[in-house]
């Protein structure tokens, strides 16, 4: 299928056109057009779940471990950049994320050990104690939420260099920087030799061990830079969207939200993930809103809501019967009919 | 690709509907945004609270023809409960002209909430729970924990053990478990039962249930090798009858549980079965459908064919009576604020000015057909909390029945400990102290 790609998008246009168009709107257009519940509602939350699929996806996707534990590192991330702000005068933002981010990762190394041993779905439940000790953590010592009665922390306001990202466009910036950031770097990393060794270990371990692929240090890796990515995603989450964040917000129910994502987007695909949180974030809404808007007066929330889960229950079987390599692989085959039909025109 | 057709018909017609605003509010209306929960694990709490809101609502459009004219509008966004959807509905819901107050029933989702009100200046209603220290007017101008704060809660369930007891001399040497509910609102009466059982001498010990807390076995036997002499419970929704039918299976005397104020409804009693009888909890709303207001409602407007609870055996529940309770005080406080400003549609920041200034005495009360149901509240610009009183009732198996006076809790003892706790956030917050100038300053456009 790579091959059919490349015949039909090759002669047209370079690759970095669509992601350098897509910036430029995202930066110069949409906070000039767009409204708060645009960027409140739809973007921000969408933003940070697409990175949490990013930094799943070079985990699970690309390097075939599979992950429940994704909404730990997030957690992690998260209470990690406040407590770092809180806690160490004068770091600046951006230390207290990039510190998060680290703390997660080490903590993404502690739960990759046994995929050393383990496999596929016992793999996946072994994660499930990240998952688990991290929840308990969190809400047993209560100094990582600052003794705060309720447990729930107050994120700090946003400011770099003393500018501060208080609105919602100035959150919305803030998270589409560094998710922009990292996302291009992700980019970079499987397309290089470290990318290689992920696939290569996600095909065939022993295969991959024989060529002399370090496995061992390969895991680990791929669990250090996916829960990085994911912590900062928890960062972006707590701070730029929500703006307060309580241990449950963190709980299993996330960890399968953004295995759905990168499943329902395409896995080994950093597109996918974004076209996977755009389908779980923003078609509720729209499905919601419209059910609202025809229904509102004839049911109530409830019902609405209940018909709601079946519609979008009953669109991801479509989607994955459609297109079992997700919906990033639907949009490779409509871009290309398309550029067929152009090109015979 | 027919399908995918019809799916970017279906996204582009969606996509419509976002882009064309909420209807601007035509002139005297007044709009209260209702981020309600209808399903979930807590759906019976949600149902029961906001339909007897919509209830009440209804009651002052079909009597009264609204508030002094103005009439009062709302629609509905499912929460379930989840921080994010309330974030969400909150964005939504916001867009709309007139909003009068937010009643969002759930303390996650008020937490997410209080910077964004403050921002847009409208008032934050989180009666009977909430965040405790927000009673402090001066540090959370637009956040109200209407007639029972957490802390106040507490005070009045320790006082009522106390009095079981004989005295609040006799607590010394007591042991009390508060098995509470892992959430925010369960968590935060920790460090207040904390400090009263070193102020009277009990010995406390304090035991989480997961959310949503359906399976209870070990905390239950984990109390059954305490021993002590009372439990609370703290629970929420399905928590609650599972830990009655638990401690049952235990041993433990459902007589010396003590629920708190969302452990008292017939949702927490009737689905425990035998296992409630005799279970006692804390109210500030009594249940019952013989108050006048409440009979009202049952003629008005269940009569119209406009009623919101789908059973109407529910009327008269305390989650009802609770949800009756929060629109007496939401349309009274537009009342005080149309004396004040005009009996037009009012901003936020003036219905704020009108929670500051709601002073319902029993004989108000009364007027509002609504004796014996709630006691009374007196708010002002320093306390949003309106000292509302409390009562206890216990379950004989069919009905609640009232077991105590009214009650008043300590706030002279808790007050200090909520102002240092509202200044420590005003301090990590960067935020100036009101006062009572501040809080005449009204924003009226």
């Amino acid at each position: 299928m790579a091959a059919i790609a490349a015949d039909f998008s090759a002669p047209v246009l370079p690759k970095w056109i669509a992601p350098v168009l897509l910036l430029a709107f995202a930066y110069g257009v949409v906070p000039l057009i767009g409204s708060s519940y645009l960027f409140e509602a739809i973007l921000l939350p969408f933003l940070a779940l697409g990175l949490a699929g990013v930094g799943l996806n070079i985990l699970t996707g690309y390097a075939g471990q599979v992950s429940l534990g994704s909404a730990a590192f997030m957690a992690a991330g998260a209470f990690a950049a406040y407590n770092f702000n809180l806690r160490v005068e004068g770091l600046p933002l951006i230390g207290s994320i990039v510190l998060a981010g680290i703390v997660a990762a080490s903590i993404g190394i502690v739960f990759g050990l046994p995929s050393l041993r383990l496999k596929g779905f016992y793999l996946a439940v072994s994660t499930l104690a990240a998952q688990f000790f991290v929840q308990w953590a969190l809400t047993k010592f209560s100094w990582f939420s600052n003794n705060s009665a309720s447990g729930v922390i107050d994120a700090p306001r946003l400011s770099i260099g003393g500018f501060a990202l208080d609105g919602a466009v100035g959150r919305y910036l803030f998270a589409l920087t560094i998710v922009s950031i990292l996302t291009f770097l992700a980019y970079r990393l499987v397309s290089s030799q470290t990318g290689r060794n992920f696939i290569a270990i996600r095909d065939n371990e022993t295969a991959a061990r024989i060529i002399g692929i370090p496995v061992l240090k390969t895991k680990l890796l791929a669990f250090a830079i996916s829960s990085f990515i994911i912590g900062v995603a928890g960062v972006i989450w707590a701070f730029a969207y929500l703006r307060t964040v309580e241990p449950d917000g963190f709980d299993l129910d996330r960890s399968f939200q953004i295995l759905f994502i990168i499943i329902i987007g395409g896995l080994a695909s950093i597109g996918g993930a974004f076209f996977g949180a755009a389908l779980i974030v923003v078609f509720p809404l729209a499905l919601s809103r419209l059910g609202g808007f025809l229904l509102g007066d004839v049911f109530d929330s409830g019902v609405l809501d209940m018909s709601q889960r079946i519609v979008l229950g009953a669109l991801i079987i479509l989607f994955l019967i459609l297109e079992p390599d997700g919906l990033v692989a639907l949009w490779d085959r409509v871009r290309r009919r398309l550029l067929f039909a152009w090109q015979s025109t | 690709m027919t399908f995918l057709s019809t799916l970017k018909a279906a996204a582009l017609s969606a996509a419509m509907i976002v882009s064309v605003a909420l209807p601007s509010a035509h002139a005297d209306e007044q709009y209260f945004p209702l981020q309600s929960y209808r399903v979930g694990p807590y759906a019976a709490g949600g149902t029961g609270f906001f339909g007897g809101f919509i209830d009440y609502l209804n009651l002052i459009n079909i009597r009264d023809g609204g508030v002094n004219g103005v009439k009062l509008t709302w629609d509905e966004c499912e929460t379930q409960y989840e921080v994010e959807r309330g974030v969400e509905c909150y964005e939504r819901q916001k867009s709309h002209a007139g909003a009068a107050a937010w009643n969002p029933l759930s303390v996650g989702i008020a937490y997410a909430m209080i910077d964004r009100i403050a921002a847009d200046k409208v008032p934050l209603i989180t009666v009977n729970h909430g965040r405790t220290d927000s009673t402090d007017g001066r540090v959370f101008p637009y956040v109200f924990p209407l007639l029972l704060n957490p802390y106040s809660e507490t005070s009045g369930i320790v006082n009522y053990i106390a009095s079981k007891e004989g005295g609040i001399d006799k607590l010394k040497g007591k042991k009390i478990v508060v098995l509470y509910h892992g959430s925010p609102y369960g968590k935060e009466t920790i460090p207040i039962y904390e400090l009263l059982a070193q102020k009277y001498g009990f010995a406390v010990q304090q035991i989480e249930v997961p959310h949503p807390g359906n399976e209870q076995q070990s905390q239950w036997l984990t109390i059954r090798r305490a021993k002590p002499d009372f439990v609370v419970l703290r629970g929420w929704g399905v928590m609650n009858p599972v830990a009655l039918k638990t401690a049952v299976k235990v041993g433990y005397p459902v007589d010396h549980i003590v629920g708190n104020v969302w452990s008292n409804s017939e949702e927490d009693v009737i689905p425990a079965g035998d296992a409630a009888k005799g279970y006692t909890a804390i109210t500030t709303q009594a249940s019952g459908n013989s108050y006048p207001v409440v009979k009202e409602i049952v003629k008005t407007v269940y009569g119209a064919g406009k009623g919101n609870l789908e059973d109407k055996s529910r009327i008269g529940s305390v989650y009802h009576n609770l949800g009756i309770v929060n629109g007496i005080l939401n349309v009274e406080a537009i009342r005080v604020a149309q004396e004040k400003f005009g009996h037009r549609t009012l901003t936020g920041d003036e219905v704020r000015w009108g929670f500051e200034h709601l002073k319902l005495d029993p004989a108000k009360v009364e007027a509002l057909g609504a004796k014996d149901l709630f006691h009374s509240i007196n708010v002002s610009w320093d306390n949003h909390e309106g000292e509302g009183y409390v009562t206890f009732q216990q379950w004989d198996g069919k009905k609640w029945n009232v077991v105590s006076d009214w009650i008043a809790p300590d706030w002279a003892l808790l007050r200090p400990i909520i102002e240092k706790s509202a200044e420590a956030y005003a301090a990590e917050k960067g935020i100036k102290l009101r006062t009572a100038d501040d809080a005449n300053a009204v924003t009226t456009n």
